[in-house]
């Protein structure tokens, strides 16, 4: 115990062996590709729930007829459904249960994010209380479906995994922060592979909540707009299965390179007037990935189209990359995920490196004259090799990740 | 995992007043009392912000600044990961409430307090630390998960990190089927190297759910371990108040325990390798 910090071995990089993602732009891969390339949004006028205020929401269809059922029965809720479409969406199931052979169930982490877990079912349950008692219905399981943890047990049951498993939940920057978590675990030899991503689903607590606020777009949002009015709430799931990079992984491999988080310690629902909180994360995945800003080719803004959101992010990115870098926020594409923002937007990196393009940001008309990085209105075809994408939640939670294409 | 050292503990349960005070009762010298968990006010906090504070945001920041404190860092320092089984259990009541009602709209502040992250948003406003902060949740097993996380952070990232667990119950009707029987919050700072501030070395290690999970005396303060997820600490935290080395297992996944080997300061250090100097045991 002589020598007190023993060494370790690199964080960085780990490799993407497989990645999921579906939105209301489309479930899996190739759908995503397609839906980010045409620009197509995928945000429409909210019903759900009976919402009374005039909204658009990326809803994804066809969550209400798919319940879980036999073992899987206890978790049914909205955001474990969704994680159940997402996971046996692109192989991933395949991809895990090729890892799990080969380190063993017990080697291969769960580290997922949500924000909103089951909550909509307890939404639901308050509402069928019994009269008298005001007891919730005995078919509400509050472990399996709202409790924070529900979403990890959900998926390690899913993929017949037994290692080391936890839930961040640090609001809108949860599923980027999982990130961060995954390279020190297996840095620190705790387990030899992780999934990491997670989920978040539509729920009046959200849709009342951000209208609480008066945060919420009555249009699409139109992030770095100079006519911009907030946000448009959305719901999506994305998994990445990441390990150490070896001979298996091919040239267009997806690369974890950098991660950098902070907190703004400013307040709880509003990011740091200057932007000190983003730029420290910034900051910290750069140096995490050992790079220079100018070798990022294309930066994915946390951009929610608030007014005060996006000129806060502006200034950070441009105090620490100039004007010369591409940027803009794909949330005109399927909406603001919330906590799962994070593994969406990394996975719209991904897609745009190996597929060669830059997604545009839908819904931006005329970009805000007052902010000063270089933001990307229209998408266009391009070679990109890495990228920085940034996730920024309530309470002040910073995220930003760097990621790279292996050549 | 690499071993990491206690520089530093906060504690607030019921009739646990403090790491200092409690100590005697973990180490069965002194009876141990219950008594309805006293949270303190959270001087942290700018008055506005007092006044509306939650309960997890109060016994967070309580434990938190006792064991700052302790550890001699500044506020600004140490890294953060806040681990809990659910988020402030009135505020989601108060919520649930609403939007089951007629009228469903709901109040800005309760809705940003309903986060898990809240009390991780607080103690950054509170102590204008802008060091990352992590919150987590694991059900039973948040204070292990919590603990694994903070540690694998101190020593990969090489600094302090601080790991606040805590958990209070949850009103009727969501207590009927998640009872949790106290309010509890325990906070370590945890180091990569001794300091001169060191209370004992932790070596982590998982093991399987085969191994027998430690318990604690008396059967009152094991009622509050079984009862209160962040209480899984118990043991732990009665293997740093005792003199001697110990081993602890401590509850995590259902497939998995957490297992702790606790060499507390005067074993922990090499020779000479504290910078204070004690007489020798």
């Amino acid at each position: 115990m002589s020598s007190a910090v023993q060494s370790l071995p690199a964080t960085m990089p780990l490799a993407f062996s497989d990645f999921t993602v579906v939105t209301s732009l489309g479930r899996g891969r190739d759908n995503t590709v397609v839906a980010l390339r045409e620009g197509r949004s995928a945000l429409a006028s909210c019903t759900f729930d009976n919402f009374p205020f005039p909204t658009y929401v990326g809803e994804i269809a066809g969550l209400d007829a798919a319940p879980l059922r036999g073992e899987l029965a206890g978790f049914d809720c909205r955001n474990n459904r969704l994680a159940a479409i997402t996971l046996r969406e692109d192989n991933f199931v395949e991809s895990v249960a090729v890892a799990r052979q080969r380190y063993g169930a017990a080697r291969i982490g769960v580290f997922v994010g949500t924000s909103t877990s089951g909550l909509l079912q307890t939404e639901a349950a308050y509402r069928r209380r019994e009269p008298i008692t005001g007891r919730l219905p005995p078919d509400f399981d509050y472990p399996r479906t709202h409790n924070t943890y529900s979403l990890a047990r959900f998926v390690r049951e899913v993929l017949d995994l037994a290692g080391p498993a936890f839930v961040v939940s640090t609001a809108c920057a949860a599923t980027a922060k999982v990130f961060a978590t995954a390279a020190r675990m297996i840095a620190a030899d705790v387990c030899d592979a992780a999934v990491v991503g997670g989920a978040d689903t539509l729920c009046a607590t959200t849709l009342y909540g951000f209208h609480s606020l008066g945060v919420m777009s009555e249009e699409p949002c139109r992030p770095y707009d100079s006519e911009r009015c907030g946000i448009s709430l959305g719901e999506a799931a994305g998994f990445v299965l990441l390990e150490r990079p070896d001979h298996r992984h091919g040239a267009d491999t997806i690369l974890l390179l950098g991660y950098g988080e902070s907190s703004d310690a400013y307040h709880m629902s509003s990011p740091h007037p200057e932007g000190l909180g983003a730029r420290i994360a910034l900051e910290a995945a750069l140096a995490s990935a050992g790079i220079k800003p100018d070798a990022i080719d294309y930066i994915n803004l946390h951009g929610t189209a608030t007014s005060v959101g996006d000129s806060t992010e502006d200034r950070a990115v441009f105090d620490v990359f100039g004007a010369a870098t591409p940027c803009n926020s794909t949330k005109g594409f399927a909406g603001h995920t919330l906590g799962a923002s994070g593994v969406v937007e990394a996975a719209f990196c991904a897609l745009a490196m190996r597929n060669g393009f830059l997604p545009g940001s839908p819904h931006t008309r005329s970009v805000d004259p007052r902010l000063k990085s270089r933001y990307v209105r229209e998408g266009y075809p391009v070679h990109i090799e890495r990228v920085v994408s940034n996730s920024f939640g309530f309470g002040g939670a910073n995220c930003s990740i760097v990621l790279g294409i292996a050549t | 995992m690499n071993p990491v050292y206690v520089e530093g503990i906060g504690l607030c349960g019921p009739g646990l007043d403090g790491w200092a005070a409690s100590q005697p009762v973990l180490i069965g010298m002194k009876d141990y009392v219950p008594a309805p968990t006293r949270v303190q006010p959270a001087s942290l906090l700018p008055p506005n912000e007092r006044r509306r504070a939650i309960q997890t945001v109060k016994l967070a920041l309580a434990v938190g600044a006792e064991a700052l404190a302790a550890a001699r860092l500044d506020l600004t320092e140490s890294a953060t990961v806040f681990a809990s089984s659910g988020g402030d259990g009135e505020t989601i009541h108060q919520i649930m409430s609403v939007l089951a009602s007629s009228d469903r709209e709901l109040s800005p502040t309760r809705f940003h307090n309903s986060v898990h992250n809240t009390p991780a948003g607080y103690w950054g406003i509170a102590t204008a630390a802008r060091t990352p902060s992590t919150s987590l949740g694991c059900y039973d097993g948040s204070f292990a998960a919590g603990l694994i996380e903070a540690a694998v952070q101190a020593t990969v990232e090489v600094r302090p990190v601080m790991l606040i667990a805590y958990d209070v119950p949850y009103p009727a009707p969501l207590g009927d089927l998640r009872p949790i029987s106290a309010a509890f919050a325990v906070a370590l700072v945890l180091s990569p190297k001794p300091t001169a501030a060191t209370l004992a070395c932790l070596k982590p290690c998982l093991h399987s759910a085969t191994d027998v999970v430690s318990r604690v005396v008396p059967s009152s303060l094991e009622a509050l371990r079984c009862g209160t997820p962040a209480a899984r600490s118990l043991p732990l935290l009665a293997a740093l108040a005792c003199e001697g080395d110990s081993f602890v297992v401590i509850d995590y996944l259902d497939n998995m325990t957490l297992a702790l080997d606790v060499t507390p300061r005067l074993r922990a250090l090499p020779p000479n390798g504290g910078r204070q100097e004690r007489s020798s045991a």
